[in-house]
């Protein structure tokens, strides 16, 4: 039997993880490759969702619900892909923090939750993270991206910090910096040297997709 | 809980049904339809030159067939509007002679076209229950531009309608194209579409057409809509009690007359009072006096268990602007609070002189605001927050939880882009979205369906009706070729 993509799409849309993980696990059992069922089954239904929440059809619970099916489905199709000795080709590494001295975390949480479901590997350092953290954990995991949250005016300078932490470890030219946040502009990102800003999770999604394609690029050109 | 609010003690309002009785018996009103003043005086009225004083227990008999509730249908003979209790449902404002320009903001005599095109917005928008004759086209003789109107609304929506007649002639015209539309004068009775405004003019006096008007109304049994427009401090008393009494003599006499030429026959408690402006000589209808006098008003229908309708949701500005914005959204909350059944004026500017196709999609953000309002604040599980934060502890997760997904929608309303809250600073100003809302809608729009036989029925009544002033062609209607051919 073939697997059932549509309906594997469908649960992503439903935003139900239970039938996504055992629509996961039959498509396994009968056989088919997990890359296939990912790319084919499931990750059509997060694009679904995100021309959906475009459109005012959905809203941010839809697409977190979205994001746990999707995050259900995974829990079996990784270990899988590991066991056959592969991996899923990560759309790009992302390392994600509120910045030192802001405990406010469901802005990055929500950007974090969005680009794992988008395919990113995200590394997410928490709240209240020191700048130096960023740049130590930007070189140890070998970040594409690092995403920087704040919510005050008084620790959005932190954002700043981390640009130059990344500078002074050598690391800014090879990683793009974002940054986001209520009080976080487009302009104050240029006015501090970062590399984009996204006024909500979903615009990050296509900022950090615009931002790698570009990397990749110019790698490319440069090569 | 419905939020309601009751502006008036309930001993005001016995005080003001009171002296409205008392007015009624002792100074009494005019009445220009010597049918009507037949009717009054054969009923007990005392008639003196041309004034008829109307004894208590008259007015009181009338008011007890009077019925309680009655629904306007769609085309499609679904109920729409439920006049009665306190449901409230907006309907544009009426008749107006201009429009503010979509392209220049400017105002200019509104033609056929404009009212066609207010027709499809507002069919497009949930948030009219029904429609309104809402202008007179400039382009169109003003002999027959009452019914032109009503045809108009016709061909292009299947809502209710809210519509009047400006003579007794145009008038069997207008009840005519109602009942090509519905299927003949019996199925408009039982399922009326529209409801026709009439108003007494102020003080207390019920001129032949309003009268006649009434009489018509009544023996056909298509709802009438009083539309009382006491002016507090010109055309009638200045406080606003005083105001709201004239308001209850005038609709008091309606209704006897009504009830007497046809008992239970559809009548609607309504008004368009406002205040007289002491330093502009202007009627403001974007006060909050005229929003207080709208809501007594309907109260006192209301203590007596009528139908109730309002002119709110209009602004006194000349423009697309915070003025606007603020009088239209303050008086759709108080109309909305008040239970007032039918609240019309929804997209007028410049003391109702004016309509805007930009103001009324702009309008129905606010009433869309006040329809949530009145949804009010409900308990929708078994605890109100601990079965919440059982699941989420302290973490302050509640985006994830399943009852957030499951009961957001119920609890919040999502307005159209025309609102603004994508807090990025890149939004158009607030005429550009309207404008493009305005735009979506009517690119949207599919004209309701209006079956063959109905469409000839309404153009061969509209071509005989032109063809007696010398009109040889229908603006805005495409005359459908007769089946047959």
């Amino acid at each position: 039997m073939e697997a059932d993509f549509a309906a594997m799409r469908q649960s992503i849309v439903d935003g139900a993880p239970e039938s996504a993980l055992a629509l996961a696990k039959q498509a396994l059992e009968q056989g088919a490759h997990p890359l296939e069922i990912i790319d084919h089954g499931f990750v059509p239904g997060m694009s679904e969702v995100g021309e959906q929440f475009a459109k005012h059809q959905m809203f941010l619970p839809d697409m977190l619900a979205a994001a746990e099916a999707m995050k259900a489905a995974m829990s079996v199709l990784e270990p899988e892909l590991k066991r056959q000795g592969e991996e899923r080709p990560s759309a790009g590494i992302v390392v994600l923090g509120t910045t030192k001295g802001d405990i406010h975390e469901i802005g990055k949480t929500l950007v974090g939750t969005l680009l794992t479901a988008n395919g990113f590997t995200v590394h997410d350092l928490g709240v209240d993270v020191p700048s130096d953290q960023f740049a130590a954990s930007a070189r140890e995991l070998n970040a594409d991206i690092v995403g920087v949250s704040a919510l005050l005016t008084t620790t959005m300078r932190g954002q700043k910090s981390v640009v130059q932490a990344l500078e002074q470890a050598g690391l800014r030219s090879s990683i793009k910096i974002i940054v986001g946040g209520a009080p976080v502009t487009q302009r104050w990102a240029e006015e501090i040297g970062a590399d984009g800003y996204a006024k909500d999770a979903i615009s990050a999604v296509a900022l950090v997709k615009n931002l790698l394609a570009h990397k990749f690029a110019s790698a490319e050109v440069t090569v | 809980m419905r939020p309601k609010l009751e502006l008036l003690e309930h001993s005001l309002v016995d005080r003001i049904l009171d002296e409205a009785f008392e007015l009624l018996e002792t100074m009494g009103t005019k009445v220009g339809s010597p049918e009507a003043v037949d009717l009054l005086s054969s009923a007990g009225a005392r008639l003196e030159d041309s004034t008829v004083r109307l004894p208590q227990v008259l007015v009181r008999r009338a008011l007890e067939s009077v019925p309680r509730e009655f629904f306007l249908y769609t085309r499609s003979g679904e109920r729409a509007v439920h006049y009665g209790g306190d449901n409230v449902h907006f309907d544009p404002g009426s008749a107006c002679l201009n429009i503010l320009d979509s392209e220049t903001q400017q105002p200019r005599p509104a033609m056929s076209l404009d009212l066609i095109r207010m027709v499809q917005v507002t069919e497009m928008l949930p948030e009219f229950a029904a429609q309104a004759t809402a202008m007179v086209c400039n382009d169109v003789p003003s002999e027959i531009g009452d019914w032109y109107r009503l045809l108009l609304v016709l061909w292009y929506s299947g809502k209710p309608v809210i519509t009047g007649a400006f003579s007794i002639p145009t008038l069997q015209t207008m009840i005519e194209l109602l009942a090509a539309d519905t299927g003949g004068l019996e199925a408009l009775k039982n399922k009326p579409r529209a409801v026709f405004d009439v108003c007494p003019s102020p003080p207390l006096n019920w001129s032949e057409f309003a009268s006649q008007n009434m009489l018509e109304l009544a023996r056909v049994g298509i709802p009438a809509e009083i539309v009382s427009m006491p002016l507090a401090g010109a055309t009638a008393p200045v406080t606003l009690a005083g105001a709201v009494v004239q308001h209850a003599a005038e609709c008091l006499a309606g209704i006897t007359i009504h009830q007497l030429a046809s008992p239970g026959a559809p009548v609607v408690w309504g008004g368009a009072p406002a205040i007289f402006d002491m330093r502009t000589g202007n009627t403001p209808m974007g006060a909050i006096e005229t929003a207080m006098l709208n809501m007594g008003c309907a109260q006192v229908g209301k203590s007596l268990g009528l139908p109730t309708h309002g002119y709110l949701v209009a602004s006194d500005s000349r423009q697309i602007d915070a003025q606007a914005g603020m009088e239209s959204g303050g008086s759709a909350l108080l109309g909305a609070l008040a239970g007032i059944n039918m609240i019309s004026g929804a997209g007028m500017l410049d003391f109702l002189a004016c309509h805007s196709m930009e103001k009324l999609v702009i309008d129905a953000e606010a009433i869309a605001s006040a329809q949530r309002l009145l949804a009010g604040v409900e308990s929708r599980g078994e605890t109100l927050a601990l079965t919440a934060f059982a699941q989420t502890g302290l973490h302050g997760d509640f985006l994830k939880l399943k009852e957030t997904r499951s009961l957001f929608r119920q609890e919040q309303h999502f307005p159209s882009p025309v609102i603004d809250r994508r807090g990025d600073g890149n939004a158009d100003d607030i005429l550009t979205r309207a404008r493009t809302r305005v735009n979506e809608l009517t690119d949207s729009y599919q004209r309701p369906h209006l079956p063959a036989e109905r469409e000839e029925r309404l153009c061969g009544i509209a071509t005989r009706e032109a063809g007696r002033i010398g009109l040889d062609h229908l603006p805005g209607i495409e005359v459908p070729v007769p089946s047959g051919f």
